[in-house]
């Protein structure tokens, strides 16, 4: 048994096994929620590499596995990258069946979150631009649910994650002859370039964004979120994995500040965007733009790397909520609503109007998880915020200052839809009602603590988190 | 090993061939020459890799095809519907095929100094794919097309990478991708059509 076998090979066959029994829907949810959590747990007890004991049998867990001639390396340094990723996967899974997710949900993520475990493992690393778009070709079929057309968001989708590819592939060639002469300054700005532009497209860095409010908008949204929290956070993982390996690359005095740049583009096109949008997937997809130019900046900061990894948690735990939320505010249209639950044909402010008077939780969770990605106070992304904006003053104030622009709108973004929220339509003459179904209320009401929770005893949840940097070795983690 | 006079005449397939794409909005057709262009990319990529290699981005273009076609006639057979091409949609087409060239003519001798050690008809049969494919995508939202374009743009990449790049697993991975992309659009074609138990 091998670590790559076990946290790769494994869910991906798993994940095929479990499509097979999709037709039994709450079984399927159930096994891929115990896998990944068996996963995780796996990943944070067993060591990799080094003799474990169980009474009379000791095994040993290799770190290698061979294909095609290439390796797959997983080590004991990934494995609290490992227990985060299935960690995720699983909080996600959890709550499918409640979100009407739908039945190729669960057997795709766990094909998908094989695949991109295998992206940190796969040597030479270069390779794994191959597993990303296989990842995001598997994405592709979960966004896209049978029965619906396809939308233009998930073609653009198709289309970004593709082009991403032949950058970065090329970059890599590129490279070796950087490393072989860095001094030449033509090829590390070619090299440079390239890079610029596949990480442009995979992570919607303007002018590459339009897909995000697009798919957000088009397709389930609990499907989206999966997508948005998954795939940037292993794209950028691998974004790591070249400043870990290229000194040359570390050593580029514009590089700060490019990335700067490019995040708080993403924080203020995001933001801004938000606070005029009239269609609430689409401020979830600009609210995601938001956490990625977020993301970025805290990479671009010398002492971000703990802190890129202590967004993931809060980010994760915001957007599971609000997805939640918003699939029970309009479930797919295959679904039998009970008797006295309204449904409406979308997401859009006038079908929303007074939706707190009938569903209060729901909304009131949508709003809670907004607030909380906009980083208000006593919610899970406020501690991130804080930190982000202190660190960030130091460096500069001016992207400081439109970084709090941009955090502003998305806030802006949340108080108009609770105004729609709150506003009295007309229609409900029987006043507040709870027409919500319970198994979503519980889901909601433990989400929402978690983010509380995560707000306030920011000490207690985050500084875990913060060892995911010891898998990027050569990056500097100042104090 | 294929003879150095085969590589110019591969190079004007491909060109003949994504311009055919961009032209002719029959699927019967653009498949058809979907598979043609695959035999280009297959001559320009083989004095680069081995025969047994090569012949993966023959079969798995060939397989996208075949996926792709199986999948139209179904489609056709349930709604009998024909994409129809006016001639001035046709001649803008060529138009647009034709600033795509001029860029081309100017940029791919300059190219020589990003990619030396990649030899011309590569770099001209590679670009000229990529070229045409970024054009196709820009003009379309129809699935079919959308993955028409990205399979053309994939082969003008394949052509130039093959030359720096020879693993087994690349090769691999990109058979795997080429044929990911035909079934995902094979998908989108079919999903509105299927219905899915609540």
């Amino acid at each position: 048994m091998s670590a790559p076998i076990l946290w790769i090979v494994i869910p991906i066959i798993s994940g095929m096994g479990i499509f097979i029994l999709r037709r039994w829907y709450r079984l399927s949810v159930l096994l891929g929620t115990a896998l990944t959590l068996l996963l995780s747990l796996l990943a944070w007890l067993l060591p990799i590499n080094e003799l474990i004991i169980f009474g009379p049998w000791t095994i040993r867990i290799g770190e290698r596995m061979t294909i095609l001639g290439r390796q797959f390396i997983l080590t004991n340094t990934d494995r609290p990258l490992l227990a985060i990723l299935y960690l995720l996967a699983a909080l996600w899974f959890a709550s499918a069946y409640v979100a009407h997710a739908g039945r190729m949900y669960v057997p795709l993520g766990l094909i998908i979150t094989g695949i991109l475990t295998a992206v940190p493992a796969v040597d030479p690393f270069l390779y794994a631009a191959l597993l990303l778009e296989v990842a995001a070709l598997a994405s592709v079929v979960l966004l896209n649910r049978p029965g619906q057309p396809v939308g233009r968001g998930t073609l653009r989708f198709l289309i970004f994650q593709t082009l991403g590819m032949p950058f970065l592939l090329f970059t890599g060639w590129l490279l070796t002859g950087v490393e072989a002469s860095p001094s030449e300054l033509d090829l590390v700005n070619r090299a440079a370039i390239l890079l610029g532009f596949g990480f442009a497209f995979w992570l919607a860095i303007f002018p590459f964004y339009t897909w995000m409010p697009m798919l957000a908008e088009e397709v389930h949204p609990y499907s989206a979120g999966f997508v948005f929290l998954l795939m940037p956070f292993v794209v950028m993982l691998f974004g790591l994995g070249f400043l870990d390996r290229y000194a040359w690359l570390r050593g580029i005095e514009q590089l700060d500040t490019l990335l700067q740049i490019a995040g708080v583009m993403m924080v203020l096109t995001g933001g801004i965007l938000a606070a005029f949008q009239h269609h609430l997937g689409r401020i979830l997809g600009f609210a995601m733009m938001v956490e990625i130019g977020k993301a970025i900046l805290s990479i671009s900061l010398p002492a971000g790397l703990p802190l890129f990894f202590a967004m993931i948690l809060p980010r994760a735990s915001a957007l599971a909520v609000w997805c939640l939320a918003l699939s029970a505010i309009k479930p797919p249209a295959n679904q039998t609503t009970p008797a006295g639950f309204s449904t409406i044909p979308d997401l859009r402010f006038n079908n929303i109007n007074g939706l707190a008077r009938r569903q209060p939780l729901v909304a009131g969770s949508v709003a809670i998880a907004h607030f909380s990605i906009a980083g208000m106070p006593i919610l899970a992304g406020f501690p991130i915020l804080l930190n982000l904006e202190y660190l960030l003053t130091g460096a500069s104030p001016v992207i400081a200052f439109l970084t709090l622009l941009g955090t502003a709108g998305l806030f802006v973004g949340g108080l108009r839809s609770l105004a729609e929220f709150l506003r009295d339509s007309g229609t409900d003459a029987n006043g507040w009602q709870f027409k919500e179904r319970g198994a979503v209320v519980v889901f909601l009401i433990i989400g929402v603590i978690f983010i509380l929770m995560l707000g306030l005893f920011p000490q207690v949840f985050l500084p875990p988190l913060a060892t995911l940097t010891q898998t990027f070795e050569r990056l500097p983690v100042l104090p | 090993m294929i003879p150095d006079w085969l590589l110019p005449i591969s190079v004007g397939l491909v060109s003949l061939s994504s311009i055919g794409l961009l032209l002719n909005l029959d699927w019967r057709w653009s498949i058809t020459i979907l598979g043609l262009q695959y035999i280009g990319v297959f001559l320009l990529v083989s004095p680069a890799w081995e025969i047994e290699l090569v012949a993966t981005i023959l079969v798995s273009g060939w397989m996208a095809g075949a996926v792709l076609g199986v999948t139209m006639s179904s489609i056709s057979a349930a709604q009998p519907q024909e994409i129809r091409t006016g001639i001035s949609e046709r001649i803008f087409r060529l138009i647009a095929a034709g600033l795509v060239a001029l860029v081309l003519i100017s940029a791919v001798p300059k190219s020589e100094s990003w990619f030396v050690q990649i030899n011309p008809a590569s770099r001209w049969g590679g670009f000229i794919l990529i070229g045409m494919g970024f054009l196709h995508l820009g003009l379309t939202n129809n699935p079919l097309r959308v993955t028409l374009g990205l399979l053309t743009i994939l082969s003008g990449f394949e052509i130039i990478y093959a030359e720096i790049e020879s693993s087994t697993l690349v090769a691999g991975l990109l058979a795997i991708i080429n044929l990911g992309l035909a079934l995902v659009c094979a998908y989108l074609l079919i999903a509105p059509a299927l219905e899915e138990a609540p």
